[in-house]
């Protein structure tokens, strides 16, 4: 199975990580994700200003690409998931927007046809859990894992529709997949504070300290996101546990993690 | 209301696709906003001046670069207001405004730290900067 695959600018960069073993571990599960070229970053936020359109287009050109190559986009930061999702659902319900947008493109017209999953719904809708049971070779037994939702990937949710925006259970449901404890926090679809950490950094630090300190206190050993920008904030305001992708715990799981030493 | 104002209100809600008047002023939305404490007008406050046409102070206002975009009050409202989607209009009138950047590449150097994720950046640059 091909999937076009928009990795984004953080992940080439800073959360390297993040991509390696989402490529690695798609592998081991039977699909292969295709990196669209000469993609261009999403910017991070969808602005939700319908007259904003030239800072929405990088979006629509990921999407058509995937179109043209007649696969579903997969994404797997949170960030951009976001701004992909809502720019697509902006051109499925919105016809002056679409309108404005078809303008810019120079060949056919995009409607919205593009299907997108993020990772987590590739494993749950396309893969499966059982698969992943299946491929588990280091079950992670006994560890207490804490899934750090944030905002980006549940809300809206009349756009995301990736689970309950306030009882989700997709990462709690990959957790126990590779045989883990998943620890359930009252936090854990709270934000962490976001891009105002540079405006405001104590602002970020009290989001941050309020959605650990919820794990903590629920019994986590770990957290994991899939953002990069959680990720950083957690650690930042000095989060006493450690902060993991999602995709470096399947890794783990699924016995390709480089020089892992546990 | 004079016609300058009339037109910028309607501006507002053009953008924002948000119908103030659908508002029943419950508060839940600022209630689970995670700025709350950090922000002079709250998010219900956001909706109730933009229909009443008491939009100057919040053009001013620092609770435009507080809010995290986090969705919680679109997501919580039982009116399906969308309040984030007024904050989002207010504070790009107010960028959009020569002069009125909120944060330029200059600021950048002095808030870098070698983990910052490049996602920070770009969307800190989305949200001040036009
Ligand atoms: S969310 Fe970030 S990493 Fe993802 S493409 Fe967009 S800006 Fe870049
Ligand atoms: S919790 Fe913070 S960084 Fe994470 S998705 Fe929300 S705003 Fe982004
Ligand atoms: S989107 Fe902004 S205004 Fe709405 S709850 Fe989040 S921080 Fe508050
Ligand atoms: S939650 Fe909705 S209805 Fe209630 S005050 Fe806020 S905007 Fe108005």
């Amino acid at each position: 199975m091909k999937f076009s695959y928009f990795p984004g600018c953080t992940l080439k960069n800073k959360a390297k990580d993040l991509d390696n073993y989402a490529r690695k571990c798609a592998e081991v599960l039977g699909v292969t994700l295709e990196e669209i070229e000469n993609w261009q970053c999403c910017g991070g936020v969808f602005t939700t200003a319908k007259d904003e359109v030239a800072t929405k287009l990088s979006s629509v050109r990921i999407l058509k690409d995937a179109l043209k190559k007649e696969q579903a986009l997969v994404t797997v930061c949170s960030a951009c998931h976001n701004v992909v999702k809502q720019t697509n659902y902006a051109i499925q319900n919105d016809k002056e927007f679409a309108g404005k947008v078809n303008r810019y493109m120079a060949e056919d017209e995009y409607n919205g046809e593009t299907q997108i999953y993020h990772y987590l719904e590739l494993i749950r809708d396309v893969i499966g859990y059982d698969k992943v049971k299946e491929c588990t070779v280091n079950p992670l037994t006994g560890k207490k894992i804490a899934a750090y939702y944030g905002c980006l990937l549940l809300r809206p949710n009349s756009v995301m529709r990736m689970d309950d925006p306030e009882n989700p259970s997709i990462i709690e449901d990959l957790i126990r997949a590779i045989g883990a404890e998943a620890v359930v926090y009252p936090y854990r679809n709270e934000c962490c504070g976001g891009y105002v950490r540079l405006e405001d950094a104590k602002l970020s630090d009290k989001k941050s300290n309020a959605v650990s300190e919820s794990a903590k206190k629920a019994g986590a050993d770990v957290i994991v996101t899939a953002c990069p920008l959680c990720k950083y904030n957690l650690e930042k305001s000095g989060c006493e546990i450690p902060v993991v992708y999602i995709t470096e715990l399947l890794a783990e799981a699924l016995g390709v993690k480089e020089d892992t030493n546990e | 209301m004079s016609n300058s104002k009339k037109y910028l209100q309607e501006e507002l809600i053009r953008i924002s696709g948000v119908n103030p008047k659908k508002c029943m002023r419950c508060g839940k939305c600022t209630a689970t906003c995670p700025a709350y404490d950090e922000m002079e007008y709250h998010p219900h406050q956001f909706v109730y001046m933009i229909e009443s046409g008491d939009i100057e102070p919040l053009l001013e206002s620092e609770s435009l670069y507080k809010c995290l975009t986090c969705f919680a009050c679109v997501e919580r409202c039982p009116r399906s207001v969308e309040p984030a989607k007024l904050v989002e209009a207010v504070r790009l009138a107010a960028i959009r405004k020569q002069g009125n950047n909120r944060l330029t590449a200059n600021d950048i150097p002095a808030l870098l730290d070698e983990d910052m994720p490049q996602q920070a950046i770009v969307s800190a640059f989305r949200k001040y900067t036009k």
